[in-house]
């Protein structure tokens, strides 16, 4: 994931003065918000590989038609790290994981549990949650996904 | 049949802290040591190839600059981890073309203090709006809000990922590799580290990202190295000491990571290195049974214990048995990493890939003084630069 990393030049954050419009955007585009939040994923239509990002062509069969779709919210927890040592800015300490989501893999931290080994375990049922960023000067509010434990 | 590859002469500088000294001087260093190792000069040489990643770029026309302009043509490369692995490479395909009968890789980083690689942070805020962008439509930096990009916790979860596989891989394991890791290093003069720890004191040390604490990841220092290779036919032309000492390059492979489920986000380090393994066995026509040693990309504990697997030392899913069996330390069956491996001896990103090559070599040409494995005759390095590519190079002793 790093490609995308050195195009973000601007920063957009969180205001103490803006009012809420009701507006929102999700943290990346492949979070679908509103009701039944959810991960979508571009499938490639000549063989069903998924990948969250845009794609110009298939890795994995070089085809170049793809569908979305939308991904499991609810999975089950097949790598995870606790990071307590971060780059500037980032919040730690904070659990990452790989989580199977019905036989597709995502990327998310866990929250609502305790960033503790003894607390986190391979195996672990979690399910999709969403949570606030904030709002910017427009009152937009940017909101952001992970996976709590079920 | 293209002709065999031989490496004549090869070194590598100290690692640790060189505050006195740029790039161009370690790579320099490093690039005359490798000659007068071989008993050649710049004259001979038909080709170079440069690895360098957090320098300015074009480094294999400055260390010329220093080390002798002939003209020859330079290949500067750049493959994450795999850059020094990479630039062996290039001179041994061009060896291998006919291109030349001789030439020189070099590799160098300065990478002492250089803290956390791979986490790209979260912005400062100085921004208004949210807007999308990149390939994600991400409307803020995400590592840390989407999973970890920082080397440590993505190798963490690539251990994770075994344990959760095959079971038996926990936090003490993974610091008891750490712990023979160490323990060899204290035999290596040219370690940036070469303290041994106690299990009690790796646990104990700063969480970085669980299961790896400090001591269980690789020490960003400066360092180089370089390799003069020759082709066969010129080899026979040498004085037999060259002969004798030279060390034969019997299977030289890169690959990369093939499309797999997952592989978007979490980089799989796992089937291109046994790719790289099987074709490393089939070309030198020798077994993982057969080596008398190996240095493995150990940049974390964790990453350590999914290679036994990878670079096929135990049968699939069997690392942790491996590992508790005794046989990747110096006196066991399979030793790996006795020199200290990249979390004692230090990994300057682009000089590692020929580092290890020069470790193994070391011992092929029974010159490793107190941490000598006897009678070593077969030798592998591997290394793994995410991303992602693979380099594996198996060297034999010479039999003149």
């Amino acid at each position: 994931m790093d490609d995308w990393r050195s195009s973000i030049t601007t920063v957009r954050v969180v205001t103490d003065t803006a009012t809420p419009t009701g507006a929102q955007v999700p943290l990346v585009d492949y979070l679908v918000l509103g009701a039944h939040p959810h991960l979508e994923a571009n499938r490639c239509m000549s063989c069903g590989a998924r990948f969250f990002d845009r794609r110009n062509a298939c890795a994995s069969c070089f085809g170049t038609e793809f569908e979305r779709v939308a991904i499991a919210t609810e999975g089950t927890v097949r790598a995870f790290t606790i990071v307590t040592f971060a780059a500037p800015g980032v919040p730690v300490p904070f659990v990452s994981a790989v989580i199977d989501c019905d036989g597709t893999s995502v990327r998310g931290n866990l929250v609502n549990v305790e960033p503790d080994p003894s607390k986190v375990t391979l195996h672990m049922p979690v399910r999709l949650t969403t949570y606030s960023m904030g709002i910017d000067d427009n009152g937009t509010e940017a909101v952001a996904f992970g996976f709590e434990p079920t | 049949m293209a002709d065999n590859v031989w490496i004549l002469g090869i070194t590598m500088t100290k690692f640790g802290k060189h505050a006195d000294k740029d790039i161009v001087d370690l790579a320099s260093a490093a690039a005359m040591g490798a000659l007068a190792d071989g008993g050649v000069t710049m004259r001979e040489m038909g080709i170079m190839a440069a690895g360098n990643l957090m320098g300015p770029g074009g480094v294999g026309q400055q260390i010329q600059k220093q080390v002798g302009q002939t003209g020859i043509p330079v290949y500067n490369v750049s493959n994450a981890c795999a850059t020094g692995a990479t630039a062996l490479r290039t001179v041994i395909m061009a060896i291998k073309a006919g291109e030349c009968d001789m030439g020189i890789a070099v590799g160098v980083e300065k990478l002492a203090g250089a803290g956390l690689l791979g986490g790209g942070g979260q912005a400062k805020r100085d921004g208004k709006v949210w807007e999308a962008k990149g390939r994600y439509g991400a409307v803020a930096p995400t590592d840390g809000r989407i999973g970890t990009d920082t080397m440590p916790g993505t190798f963490a979860q690539i251990g994770m990922e075994y344990g959760h596989k095959y079971g038996g891989a926990d936090f003490e394991l993974f610091a008891r590799i750490s712990e023979k890791n160490h323990a060899h290093s204290t035999l290596n003069p040219l370690a940036a580290y070469s303290k041994r720890f106690t299990l009690e004191e790796i646990m104990g040390d700063m969480m970085i990202a669980y299961p790896n604490t400090r001591p269980m990841c690789s020490a960003n220092c400066d360092g180089a190295a370089a390799a003069v290779l020759v082709s066969e036919t010129k080899l026979r032309t040498l004085s037999l000491e060259q002969q004798r000492r030279a060390v034969k390059v019997a299977a030289s492979v890169l690959t990369t990571d093939p499309w797999e489920e997952a592989c978007q986000i979490l980089p799989n380090v796992n089937t291109l290195t046994r790719n790289a393994a099987k074709q490393a066995y089939e070309a030198a026509g020798v077994g993982p049974d057969d080596l008398d040693l190996v240095e493995l990309h150990d940049c974390f504990a964790t990453a350590e214990l999914v290679h036994y697997d990878n670079l096929m030392l135990c049968p699939e899913g069997g690392a942790v048995d491996f590992f508790n069996s005794g046989a990747p330390w110096r006196d066991g069956t399979t030793p790996v990493n006795v020199s200290g491996g990249l979390q004692s001896k230090g990994h300057p990103i682009s000089a590692t890939g020929i580092a290890n090559v020069w470790e193994v070599c070391h011992h092929l040409r029974g010159e490793a003084g107190d941490r000598q494995i006897e009678g070593a005759k077969v030798g592998l390095a591997h290394v793994i630069g995410l991303g992602s590519a693979c380099g594996i190079h198996v060297l034999e002793k010479s039999a003149a």
